[in-house]
C-alpha cells in the first residue's frame, strides 16, 4: 500500500477529509519553497501537490503563471524538484504528488523520470495536459505499479467518458470544480456536489476537489460530498502577497492549519 | 510518377491516423475540459465537412467573397534578374484580408456555424489570422474575440484596427514575451473557460487534433489550384515549390497536393538575427522533439523541456513550435527546411516590391530570399513555385525602420 492509500484510509477512520496543497516547487526561492513544503507538511497537510514549473502554462490562471515565472527565474527544473522532494522525505511521510505540464517530464524521459521520482520518494504524478487517449507512452515507462498516473475529471467530461478514465485510473481522482483555469473566481459548490455523486456512482477511488477553492468556508462545503479538497492558487497568491515578509513561512503554516480544520467535519 | 522523392523512403500521405497522429507528432496533449470539445469537434467536422451542402456553401464563398481562385503569376522580371529557374508566385496575397489565412477562417467559421456556435476566438501573431477570423465572423453574423500579443500588437498595429473595425474584441496579451506563442496559451485559457459556448479557430496547422488535419484540409486548395493552374500554363509539373514555415499552413496547403508527385519541395523558417546568435525561430531547424499547444512536433527549448525566447523580424513566423505534419515531412526527408534571417528577407522584400510592383509580407518575404539564393542555381527550364502568403502593407512600419534599407536604393 503507497502513502496516497494509507493517508485516505486514515482519514476515513478519523471521519476527516484530506487536505491537498498545492505550491509550485521553486517560488519564491528554492530555499524558501523547501520551509513552505515542510511547514505546510508540518501543520496538517495531508497531501502535497508539489508544482513542476513550466514556461507556458496553459491551464494556469494568472497566480500560479506568476509563480512558474519567478520559479523559473531560480532555474527551478525537474532535478530541483527531485532534490526537494527528497530532502522533505528526511522529515515527513506526507505523500507527494508531482504536478507537471508534460514536455518537461517528456524531455526528461519517461524511463528516468519513474526512477528518480521514485528515488526522491514520491508518490504520484499528475499531468494536466495528458488525456488518457496519450498517456500510454508514460505509463509503459513504468517499473511498478506502485506509482499512480492521477487522472482528472471536468465538468464538460461526459458520463461515458467518467466511467473510462475512472475505470483505469488509481490513487485519487481530481475533479476539476469549473470550466475555468487554476485560481478562477465563481466557484458553485452545489453544481459540485452534483458532480460528485455523480462521479461517485462511477468508482471507488477516493475524490478530491481542485480549481478555484480559495476559503475556509468553501473547504467545509466540498469537504461534505469530497474526499479531499485541493488549495493551490489560494497559497501563491499568499506567497505572492507576502513575498519579502520575514513571517511568510508562518503565514502559510497558519494558513494551513485554517484549512485543516475545515476538512475536519 | 517515378522520381527520386516517392521511389524510397516511406508514405508521407494518408496520415494523420484516426487519433490525429503523423506517425510519432500531432496527437491531443490538452486539459481535460478541452478534451470532449475537441473530441466533438472532431465527430462533427467529420460529418460536416463532407456534407455536400457544406461543400456547396464553402465553394461559393470561396469564389465569390475570398477570391478564389487566387492567380498564379509568372514573375518574369525577377526570374531573369536571377538567371534562373521560372519564377512563379501564387498570390495568395489577393485572397480577401490579405493572405491565406481566410481560406481556413471561412472554412471553421463556417463549421462553427454548422455546429450551432455563434462566438468565435481566435490567436495571432502578425494578426493576419486576426484579421480573417474577424472578417470571417462578421460574414457569418458571429462574435469574436482574438488574442494578441502586445508586442505583436505594437509592431503590427494597422492589423489591430482592422480587427476593430471589423467588430472583433482585440484582447492584449502581456504575459511571456508577448508575442504569437503567449496570445495562443491565453486563447487556450479562455477556451476553457467558455468552451461550451465558444469555437476556437486556430490559425495554423498546430494545436491538438483535429486542428492540424482540419486546417491543412481548408488550405490544401492552394495546392490544388497551383497544380491546375501551372498544367494549364506549362503543361507539366513544377521542379520545386517553397514556402515559409512559422506554425506551416501556407506551406502545407502548398505542399499537400503535391506530396506524392515528383517535386522538391522547401519549407522556410525565421533565422531572425542569425541562427548561431540564438535569436531565431528555426523550429525544425534547431528545435528538438516536444509538446507544445496540444501536439508533439518539433520545439525549441531547452534541455529541461522549458520552451525557447524567439526572434524574427517577421510577427507571424516568431513562434517556436511548428505544425506536426512538418515535423514528419521533416523527418522523413521528404520536404527540406533551412532558415533565411532578417536582413535576407528584407532584401527580398525590396526585390519584389521593385522587380515585380507586389509588397510582399514579411513572412512570404523568407520565402522569396530562399528563392534568391536556389534559382540562380537552376536551369531555365526549371520551375519553380513560391507562395506568396501575404501582402506586405501591415509591414510597412517594420520595414521603414530596418537597417539595409537603403541597400536596393
Amino acid at each position: 500500500m503507497n502513502r496516497i492509500e494509507k493517508t485516505f484510509n486514515r482519514l476515513a477512520e478519523k471521519k476527516e477529509k484530506a487536505l491537498v496543497g498545492f505550491v509550485t516547487a521553486g517560488d519564491p526561492t528554492i530555499e524558501k519553497s523547501q520551509e513552505i513544503i515542510e511547514a505546510m507538511c508540518d501543520s496538517g497537510i495531508d497531501i502535497l501537490e508539489l508544482g513542476v514549473p513550466f514556461s507556458d502554462p496553459t491551464a494556469d490562471g494568472p497566480v500560479i503563471q506568476r509563480s512558474s515565472e519567478r520559479s523559473l527565474a531560480n532555474n527551478t527544473n525537474l532535478e530541483t524538484v527531485f532534490k526537494m522532494t527528497a530532502r522533505l522525505r528526511e522529515k515527513s511521510d506526507v505523500p507527494v504528488v508531482l504536478f507537471s505540464y508534460y514536455n518537461p517530464i517528456y524531455r526528461y524521459g519517461g524511463r528516468a523520470f519513474y526512477r528518480s521520482a521514485k528515488d526522491a520518494g514520491a508518490d504520484g504524478i499528475l499531468i494536466v495536459d495528458l488525456p488518457p487517449e496519450e498517456s500510454a507512452e508514460l505509463t509503459s515507462c513504468r517499473e511498478e505499479e506502485d506509482f499512480p498516473l492521477i487522472r482528472l475529471l471536468a465538468p464538460t467530461t461526459p458520463e461515458d467518458r467518467i466511467a473510462a478514465i475512472a475505470g483505469s485510473a488509481s490513487g485519487f481522482l481530481y475533479l476539476v470544480s469549473m470550466t475555468g483555469v487554476t485560481g478562477s473566481s465563481g466557484l458553485d459548490t452545489s453544481s459540485v456536489s452534483e458532480f460528485c455523486s455523480l462521479v461517485r456512482s462511477r468508482t471507488t477511488l477516493p475524490l478530491c476537489v481542485g480549481f478555484g477553492i480559495s476559503t475556509a468556508e468553501h473547504v467545509k462545503q466540498i469537504a461534505a460530498y469530497a474526499d479531499g479538497v485541493v488549495i493551490g492558487s489560494a497559497f501563491e497568491r499568499l506567497i505572492e502577497e507576502h513575498i519579502d515578509d520575514s513571517g511568510l513561512v508562518q503565514i502559510i503554516a497558519d494558513k494551513t492549519r485554517e484549512f485543516k480544520q475545515a476538512t475536519r467535519l | 510518377m517515378n522520381s527520386k522523392q516517392t521511389e524510397h523512403g516511406p508514405k508521407v500521405t494518408g496520415h494523420p491516423d484516426e487519433r490525429g497522429h503523423f506517425r510519432q507528432y500531432g496527437g491531443m496533449y490538452i486539459a481535460e475540459t478541452l478534451m470532449p470539445a475537441v473530441l466533438e469537434l472532431d465527430r462533427k467536422r467529420r460529418e460536416i465537412l463532407p456534407d455536400p451542402a457544406f461543400q456547396k456553401e464553402l465553394a461559393g464563398l470561396l469564389a465569390d467573397y475570398v477570391g478564389r481562385p487566387t492567380p498564379l503569376f509568372l514573375a518574369k522580371r525577377l526570374s531573369h534578374y536571377l538567371n534562373g529557374a521560372a519564377i512563379y508566385l501564387k498570390r495568395e496575397d489577393l485572397a480577401h484580408t490579405g493572405a491565406h489565412k481566410i481560406n481556413n477562417t471561412i472554412g471553421q467559421c463556417l463549421l462553427a456555424k454548422w455546429m450551432g456556435k455563434h462566438r468565435v476566438i481566435a490567436e495571432t501573431g502578425a494578426g493576419q489570422h486576426g484579421v480573417a477570423t474577424a472578417t470571417a465572423a462578421a460574414l457569418l453574423g458571429m462574435e469574436c474575440e482574438v488574442f494578441m500579443g502586445v508586442e505583436d500588437i505594437s509592431r503590427q498595429a494597422p492589423n489591430v484596427k482592422r480587427m476593430e473595425l471589423l467588430g472583433a474584441t482585440v484582447t492584449p496579451v502581456d504575459s511571456g514575451s508577448g508575442t504569437l506563442k503567449d496570445a495562443m496559451n491565453e486563447a487556450l485559457r479562455h477556451w476553457v473557460a467558455r468552451v461550451r459556448d465558444t469555437f476556437y479557430v486556430i490559425g495554423s496547422v498546430a494545436g491538438p487534433h483535429p486542428y492540424p488535419v482540419m486546417v491543412r484540409d481548408f488550405q490544401k486548395i492552394i495546392g490544388i489550384e497551383t497544380k491546375e493552374q501551372i498544367r494549364s500554363m506549362t503543361g507539366r509539373l513544377p521542379d520545386i515549390l517553397v514556402a515559409c514555415v512559422g506554425g506551416g499552413s501556407n506551406a502545407m496547403g502548398l505542399f499537400y497536393p503535391f506530396l506524392d508527385d515528383p517535386v522538391e519541395m522547401f519549407g522556410v523558417e525565421a533565422g531572425g538575427e542569425g541562427i548561431d546568435t540564438g535569436r531565431h525561430a528555426a523550429t525544425l531547424g534547431c528545435g528538438s522533439v516536444g509538446v507544445l499547444h496540444g501536439s508533439k512536433s518539433y520545439v525549441l527549448q531547452d534541455r529541461f523541456g522549458q520552451i525557447s525566447p524567439v526572434h524574427s523580424i517577421s510577427a507571424g513566423l516568431d513562434y517556436p513550435g511548428v505544425g506536426p505534419e512538418h515535423s514528419m515531412l521533416k523527418d522523413t526527408g521528404r520536404v527540406s527546411y533551412l532558415a533565411v534571417d532578417d536582413r535576407q528577407a528584407l532584401e527580398a522584400f525590396h526585390m519584389l516590391c521593385e522587380l515585380e510592383g507586389i509588397i510582399p509580407a514579411l513572412e512570404s518575404s523568407h520565402a522569396i530570399a530562399f528563392a534568391i539564393t536556389e534559382a540562380p542555381k537552376r536551369n531555365k527550364n526549371e520551375i519553380m513555385i513560391i507562395n506568396l502568403s501575404g501582402r506586405g502593407d501591415k509591414d510597412l512600419g517594420i520595414v521603414s525602420c530596418a537597417p539595409g534599407k537603403e541597400k536596393q536604393e
